[in-house]
């Protein structure tokens, strides 16, 4: 949600991204005017849950999104350069060499047909990083450093070869081949089991702090946000709703989607009832005219179904700012419009 | 009396390593045994390869255990013949994980949940009409939506349904195979809700297969973690979790992430080498055990 400030440590700028498909039924928005920013070595969770916007902003980003979607607004500013601007051959030296991207099913990213070491040196190649023996080398060294064991002989392996866990740390292996300064992690660790899981963010907190890594991290697992995040943006139906550092988020949570997701999480008494958020999440082109989360909110009222909310901002300073989209918070609603009742809930449930 | 008791289940696949290969033989479900009292909800946790998939489906005869006794109400499951194993199987109903893929797309909703009420010659077609009503209310779907098709459903309301079709039958065990992993994290609260509520109300017993957790402590009495095909350990929840005692249980709490960014992380990293694979299962501490 900040504007572009252009500061020296800011590596990614999104500002007023929009990205639409365009359905049969007319165009759709997934992603409506979404800006975030992410900083040189820090960590920035995207929470958000299927159909959220989340996937396809991480797409935008790399100029990924397929026919029938484009990117119908905004700016992708990455090291001072709006990536919307570049060509696409401008655009291929930044894909892979300096924003990497992992996805969620690593037997899909991977080429089934060609060994990890060649997929990791074909890279090397493409970006004029290094070729023959001294690409084979620097693969080893790679898979070495997300510690692949015996990286000489997996080198040679194919995808098949590997189990869910080492596949995903070839995919990390891979992600890393051109150092990149910014890598984008969609879902990196939902197919694995908890163990492996908890390997592999051991893997990427411990990659990140020695290659000096910027982190995009993208998940639905507020427990995955709570170990990883320093920053963090909650995205339901196309838009940011909520943005805060990870202890903010967790301990002062305002909108009432982010309070809703923390409050589903199991816990407390045995068999008590959960916090159930009631409803599901609008499909895409379906939205409602207000804030998308009016129709599941126990909050609603009045302006709610009139027109999306703007952003309220809750803390200022950029490194710690809070923000969120609520017209809870909304300075012009919450002086004197607003009923006496739903004035004093944000804080309290029930 | 138990409601369900397993005894010494095992459950093995052979599979041979090319043409002229030697055959291997895999383990899925390796001398599993426990019980669930009636009401109870007992907790299968494990992760892929477990087995835990295997051991619901065994007890189910959807696969045939290659040893063991799966005694529900007194009878072996695994004596009886085709028919009997049909009258048996009202009792005991499963739902699965995937509510895109266990629905057939190309049935009714309503027809779907009245056909258990079918298979087993229930009542007249006006009477099972009326008790798909009811289960509709009971699951808390719109009875107005009978006629649609499953694919006019959220995934949430597809496991409702799978859920009212499993009740059809009037069962008193339910197996429910991961029921609410495949949903969105703020449609999960909803089914975990409606999985509690009906238990209380229809008396229920389930059996709970799942990796998540955070979600089995939360409504699971007792639990039994499984890795490659044995039980490691088992006991009361909140006394397992709060003491586990085996080293892959250990291994396996300190992996799940925590929704608190100030807690204490310390992870255990499990050494195979660290533990007897072959060690029985013995009592730790009063209905805890632990094969240690």
């Amino acid at each position: 949600m900040p504007e572009g400030t252009g500061s020296a440590s800011t590596l990614l700028s999104v500002e007023h991204l929009t990205t639409v498909f365009d359905l049969p039924a007319g165009p759709a928005p997934a992603v409506i005017d979404v800006s975030f920013h992410v900083d040189a070595g820090e960590t920035l969770c995207l929470v958000g849950e299927s159909g959220s916007g989340k996937s396809v902003t991480a797409l935008s980003i790399l100029r990924l999104v397929q026919r029938p979607g484009r990117i119908a607004g905004g700016r992708i500013v990455f090291r001072g350069r709006d990536l919307l601007t570049l060509d696409e051959r401008g655009m291929q030296k930044v894909r892979g060499a300096q924003i990497a991207l992992i996805f969620q099913e690593p037997m899909t990213a991977l080429n089934p047909v060609f060994t990890i070491g060649n997929q990791i040196e074909e890279t090397l190649m493409v970006h004029g990083i290094a070729r023959g023996r001294a690409a084979r080398d620097r693969a080893i060294e790679l898979l070495d450093a997300v510690s692949i064991p015996e990286p000489q002989k997996r080198v040679r392996d194919y995808p098949h070869q590997l189990s869910g866990g080492l596949r995903q740390r070839a995919l990390i292996a891979l992600a890393l081949a051109c150092s990149p300064a910014l890598v984008i992690a969609d879902e990196p660790t939902t197919a694995l089991d908890v163990t492996i899981q908890a390997q592999l963010l051991d893997l990427l907190r411990d990659l990140q702090k020695r290659l000096g890594l910027a982190l995009l991290l993208i998940t639905h697992d507020l427990g995955v946000v709570a170990e990883m995040a320093d920053r963090v943006a909650v995205m339901y139906a196309g838009r940011i709703v909520e943005e805060a550092p990870v202890r903010d988020l967790f301990r002062d949570p305002r909108h009432p989607y982010t309070r809703g997701l923390l409050g589903s999480i199991p816990g407390g008494t045995r068999g008590s009832k959960l916090q159930a958020i009631h409803g599901t999440v609008p499909p895409i082109g379906q939205l409602p005219p207000g804030c998308g989360f009016a129709p599941r909110c126990p909050h609603r009222f009045e302006p709610c179904d009139i027109a999306p909310p703007g952003v309220t901002i809750i803390a200022a300073p950029r490194a710690s700012r809070h923000a969120t989209r609520c017209y809870l918070y909304s300075p012009a609603i919450a002086s004197g419009v607003l009923p006496e009742e739903t004035r004093r809930t944000p804080g309290t449930r029930g | 009396m138990p409601l369900l008791e397993v005894r010494h289940l095992s459950k093995t696949f052979s599979r041979r390593k090319g043409l002229f290969g030697a055959t291997s033989v895999v383990r899925a479900v390796d001398d599993v045994s426990f019980s669930i009292e009636r009401g109870e909800t007992f907790g299968l946790v494990g992760e892929s390869g477990s087995g835990k998939t295997t051991t619901g489906r065994c007890i189910l005869r959807l696969v045939e255990p290659t040893g063991g006794e799966v005694i529900v109400d007194g009878r072996d499951v695994l004596k009886l013949s085709r028919g009997d194993l049909r009258r048996a199987r009202r009792d005991m109903q499963v739902v699965f994980q995937d509510p895109y893929s266990s629905l057939n797309p190309r049935m009714r909703v309503s027809d779907i949940v009245e056909e258990p009420l079918i298979i087993h010659k229930l009542g007249s077609r006006s009477e099972r009409r009326e008790r798909v009503r009811q289960l509709f209310a009971l699951v808390g779907l719109n009875p107005d939506h009978l006629e649609r098709y499953p694919h006019e459903f959220s995934g949430g309301q597809r496991q409702r349904i799978g859920l009212a079709r499993a009740l059809a039958l009037n069962p008193s065990l339910i197996i429910a195979d991961e029921p609410v992993s495949a949903l969105d994290v703020s449609v999960q609260a909803q089914v975990v809700n409606l999985l509690m509520e009906l238990q209380e109300r229809l008396k229920l017993t389930y059996l709970f297969i799942a990796h998540d957790l955070r979600l089995v402590e939360h409504i699971c009495s007792r639990v039994a973690v499984m890795y490659l095909g044995k039980i490691v350990e088992m006991g009361e929840t909140a006394k397992l979790f709060a003491s586990p005692q085996h080293p892959y249980t250990r291994a396996l709490l300190s992996a799940i992430p925590v929704p608190d960014p100030d807690a204490p992380r310390q992870r255990l990293v499990l050494d195979p080498a660290s533990f007897d694979r072959a060690a029985p299962l013995r009592e730790v501490a009063a209905g805890h055990f632990a094969a240690v």
